[in-house]
């Protein structure tokens, strides 16, 4: 089971020993970078690949029918096919718009997304650079995707993909803010930034310690979700990709393989966002008898069906809907949390569990009353004769 | 409503529910409702109305329709077009020379089949008829309309039973006039010559009054 | 600003205002049809909004003053294409009026069941398309397709066709339903509560759903009255109108239903009155399958014209009758000189009306709004546009 466990590591180890046989000394660094980012660079499109695949065909068994199939056998090839597709299309840039930033959005969108795969534990020893700053790395990069937004929006010369670009980037800043609050708790409990050492403070119980299942982790790992889904511009808060309003958002003007691009990078940030929450909440790599890595890609991937899951049931926020929501109740929502982190370590367990809960059920209460207008409101239907 | 966000996970069930019954449930139970077609096809139901196709007895030559030009009449988008055929002396015979239905017009609407008096005209089950061009392959000329009695039964069973009988209980009924009018018209012929040696039919006292 | 602008054509120079003229295009982004709204719009709000209509116009009016009576039928299913029973139904009626027609018991049975049969389709078809203007990926759109796979293939049994049935005739019904039909129709009528419950359960509480969809597009009661809004627009809106009360057509006085109203008069409302007319239609299927009585399906009058329509020569006369059809009140005016062609013939069509209020509605809601309010009034663009 160690070896199962360890088999990438100990791969990877194999084929520096192999080379360290007939390259000089200084090329064993470089040579482990190289494959770290070998790997990534691998993991992450193919990855994004098949989970094009996977969300046609989930999404397609919840509305009862069968996703691709004709390509291959349960349509195994079908993302090959739609990369062949997007290359072989015209690439359209509008005439007055602004060409170097055109091409450069893309690129900026996508560079983020591959950036933080470093610093993902995939397992036991298996995070390809282990920062002592790896969540504060993480939020930072992935902010970064704003910019790529706006650029896109602003290089497109068009005045309403501005508009909708502009309602993208609000967005994404809005849920930035109680996606890090909500993150703070977990770093009160670990005391630390490394991803390695949270992983490895969920570590008791035969590795079942997780943080989700204390009051504070089970409020901040909501919350982390939500945002981390509204980051990711997928439904139901997908206003920003799909028809908002009459347009096509901030990309409309990009065809081909530039659009190809921004696909790719919604998809990347949601398995890493997933990734992230699973280390974060879910106890990273750990639990029994299975090899970590397997751990670790099964929850991530149960985030992931999660997300699939809103797609496919959910309809979609209006703008002020949504900003109302991350600022009127995720905002203060995350706050109180991080209070109540304290409340649990500062004073002992009995009365610990059960006061958390009481505030957190209590905040939470006060917050949909002072919102009263998201309520559905009853109402009764007469019936005429 | 306990909490905020319980119809959404409600919600969200009905659709779990939906997602697990497709790996194991058949379209009754909710579960997976797609035929993939062509390798499976849903069965062909008897009174389905696709476009038309005309009717021969025993071979194509016996072609029922005698160009009356009433389906061509009734035709709401007139997409019928005939043209009686004529012998070699100019008289006019009981067939089409020309038959074309131009199925880009024709709407299915079935008004063709319920005009026709002479039960030669029906609704076909064929909708497989794509084709790349329009001009050639979907203007359906005779030789591709007619179809045979047993093709028929094949496609409509009931209908075509029913039809069936209905003719040959109208022949028999046409068979039986004919043989009282014979019988009468013999039996007037026979009657002014009484006990005629080698006659078949028996001597009629008095003329008859009813048939 | 007379000019209208696609939406990607705009110059940021060239705008001198601060009023934007934005064209909600012929090609939609959620799916009814060919329809165009030339939308202005203060920021996000609409200031005003003109709907433009007539791009699937078919001279279907004039088509039929060249042709019999009988030979507009089919045309009469290509009306609103979604609900071909309830516009056979207008017709026959009219022409029935215009010639003094009777028609047998079963077969004014069967026109009923068959009319309630397509309210039903109708209405889950029209919920799941609003939830696709809402954004919700087609999962509702695909439930309620489902349901409707079930009754459209009974169309397909009697009538030969699932959508264009050309099915009724002056008189009666072109055939008569055998008894495996009659408990097909049971069963599908026994199942629909439970598809029912469960797609409420996925939606009408929904706090997405209620957030987007009360308190938007409101419609008042008199403003609706005032122009001639029918159907379950009317009804949303708290007015007691239904035609099936009202005129009492056809067998319709024999059973019992009520007619449901709401309170508000927003989008959610005139979802929510939809389903509700659902489960009277159930309970009116119910009522009439049990009695439905055996006999004739032809009236003996028309029996002769079956054959030969071009002779039908109704007295000379007008008639007007109208159905309510389940997108408002269906009317068929048929002006007759004593040949066997209508003098005139004039569809009353319900999207054609209800869409004169569009404007009212959408005033001073956001853009985003405006989609959703097109798809609760359920429009066909068949019918607006003949």
């Amino acid at each position: 089971m160690e070896a199962l466990d360890q088999i990438f590591v100990s791969l990877k180890q194999g084929i520096l020993n192999a080379a360290a046989g007939f390259l000089p000394a200084w090329t064993g660094p470089l040579l482990s970078v190289a494959i770290s980012i070998g790997a990534i660079a691998l993991l992450g499109p193919v990855t994004m690949m098949y989970l094009t695949l996977l969300e046609r065909k989930v999404v397609g068994r919840m509305q009862n029918r069968i996703g691709p199939n004709r390509v291959g056998k349960w349509g195994v090839l079908q993302p090959l096919a739609d990369g062949v597709k997007m290359l072989t299309k015209e690439d359209i840039v509008p005439a007055r718009a602004d060409r170097l930033l055109h091409l450069l959005a893309p690129l900026l969108i996508v560079m983020p997304a591959l950036l933080v795969f470093a610093v993902i534990p995939f397992g036991k020893h298996m995070t390809a650079v282990d920062l002592s700053v790896g969540v504060l790395y993480f939020l930072a990069i992935s902010s970064t995707t704003t910019i790529a937004i706006f650029t896109a929006a602003w290089a497109s010369r068009n005045k309403y993909s501005l508009l909708g670009g502009m309602r993208a980037a609000a967005q994404m800043i809005s849920y930035e803010i109680p996606m890090v609050l909500s993150a703070v708790p977990i770093l009160l409990a670990s005391q630390s930034l490394s991803t390695h050492a949270i992983v490895e403070a969920q570590g008791g119980f035969h590795g079942l310690q997780w943080f989700i299942f204390t009051p504070w982790g089970f409020v901040a790992f909501i919350i982390f979700f939500l945002c981390g889904v509204a980051e990711c511009n997928r439904s139901p808060f997908d206003l920003p990709e799909a028809e908002s309003e009459i347009i096509a958002g901030f990309h409309t003007e990009y065809s081909g393989m530039k659009f190809a691009l921004f696909y790719m990078a919604e998809f990347m940030n949601s398995f890493t966002l997933s990734g992230l929450a699973t280390t974060l909440f879910l106890g990273g790599w750990q639990g029994p008898f299975l090899p970590s890595w397997v751990w670790f890609f099964g929850k991530t991937y149960a985030l992931i069906f999660i997300m699939l899951w809103f797609r496919g049931t959910l309809p979609r926020f209006r703008v002020d809907q949504m900003m109302n929501l991350a600022w009127k109740l995720l905002l203060p929502l995350s706050l109180v949390n991080v209070i109540v982190t304290g409340f649990w370590f500062f004073v002992n367990p009995p009365l610990a569990i059960g006061g958390s809960i009481a505030i957190l059920w209590l905040s939470g209460w006060i917050l949909v009353r002072l919102n009263q207008s998201y309520l559905p409101e009853k109402r009764t239907y007469q019936f005429a004769d | 409503m306990m909490y905020f966000g319980e119809g959404v996970v409600k919600g969200m069930m009905v659709t779990l529910k939906a997602f697990v019954a497709s790996y194991f449930k058949g379209p009754e139970d909710g579960g997976l409702f797609t035929v993939e077609y062509p390798e499976q096809r849903l069965p062909e139901k008897e009174n389905f109305r696709n476009f038309p196709f005309l009717i021969y007895d025993n071979t194509p030559d016996n072609l029922r329709c005698v160009a009356c030009d009433i389906c061509a009449k009734e035709c709401p988008p007139k997409c019928i077009y005939i043209v009686r055929e004529f012998d070699k002396d100019n008289k006019p015979l009981k067939r089409p020379a020309v038959f074309n239905i131009d199925h880009t017009v024709c709407m299915n609407c079935g008004i063709c089949e319920e005009a026709c008096p002479f039960d030669a005209i029906y609704m076909d089950h064929n909708f497989e008829i794509a084709s790349a061009e329009r001009n050639e392959n979907l203007l359906f000329r005779k030789d591709k309309l007619l179809k045979s009695n047993e093709y028929f039964h094949k496609i409509r069973p009931t209908d075509a039973t029913a039809i069936d009988e209905r003719r040959a209980a109208a022949e028999a009924k046409k068979k039986a006039a004919e043989a009282a009018a014979a019988q009468k018209a013999a039996a007037a012929q026979a009657a002014p010559k009484p006990a005629a040696p080698g006659t078949t039919t028996p001597p009629a006292a008095e003329p008859p009054k009813t048939v | 600003m007379n000019k209208t602008f696609e939406a990607k054509d705009v110059n940021l120079a060239g705008i001198n205002s601060s009023l934007l003229e934005v064209n909600i295009g012929p090609q939609h982004p959620s799916t009814h049809g060919v329809f165009r709204m030339n939308a202005v719009l203060d920021g996000e709000v609409i200031v005003s909004l003109k709907p433009v209509m007539g791009y699937l116009h078919r001279n279907h009016e004039q088509i039929a003053e060249n042709m019999s009576y009988a030979a507009s039928m089919p045309y009469t299913d290509r009306l609103d294409y979604f609900n071909s029973m309830s516009n056979n139904l207008g017709y026959a009626l009219s022409v029935e009026k215009l010639a003094g027609l009777e028609v047998p018991e079963r077969a004014e049975y069967i026109r009923v069941i068959m009319a309630e049969l397509t309210r039903l389709i109708n209405h889950i078809a029209v919920i799941g398309f609003l939830l696709n203007d809402l954004g919700a990926f087609f999962t509702p759109v695909l439930y309620a397709f489902r349901e409707r796979e079930k009754i459209l293939d009974i169309f397909e049994e009697i009538s030969g066709s699932r959508m264009m049935c050309n099915y009724l005739r002056f008189g009666g019904v072109k055939r008569d339903l055998s008894p495996a039909i009659l408990e097909r129709i049971r069963g599908v009528v026994t199942a629909f509560p439970r598809f029912l419950d469960e797609f409420e359960t996925l939606l009408t509480k929904n706090e997405i759903l209620c957030m987007r969809c009360q308190n938007v597009g409101v419609l008042s009661p008199e403003l609706a009255i005032n122009a001639s809004i029918t159907g379950p627009l009317l009804r949303a809106s708290g007015v007691n109108y239904d035609i099936r009360k009202v005129d009492g057509y056809s067998v319709y006085p024999r059973f019992q239903f009520k007619v449901p109203l709401g309170p508000k008069g927003d989008v959610y409302d005139r979802y929510y009155v939809r389903i509700l007319e659902m489960r009277e239609s159930l309970k009116i299927l119910d009522q009439a399958l049990n009695t439905i009585p055996a006999g004739e399906i032809m009236s003996k009058k028309m029996i002769p014209f079956l054959k030969s329509p071009r002779n039908f020569k109704p007295p000379v006369g007008e008639a007007y009758a109208r159905v309510e059809s389940p997108k408002g009140e269906l009317g068929f005016y048929v002006v007759s000189d004593g040949t066997p062609q209508p003098w005139r013939y004039h569809v009353r069509a319900p999207s054609f009306i209800n869409l004169t209020i569009l404007e009212d509605m959408c005033l001073g809601q956001k853009v985003a709004d405006a989609i959703i309010i097109l798809g609760s009034v359920d429009i066909v663009l068949g019918e607006v546009d003949r």
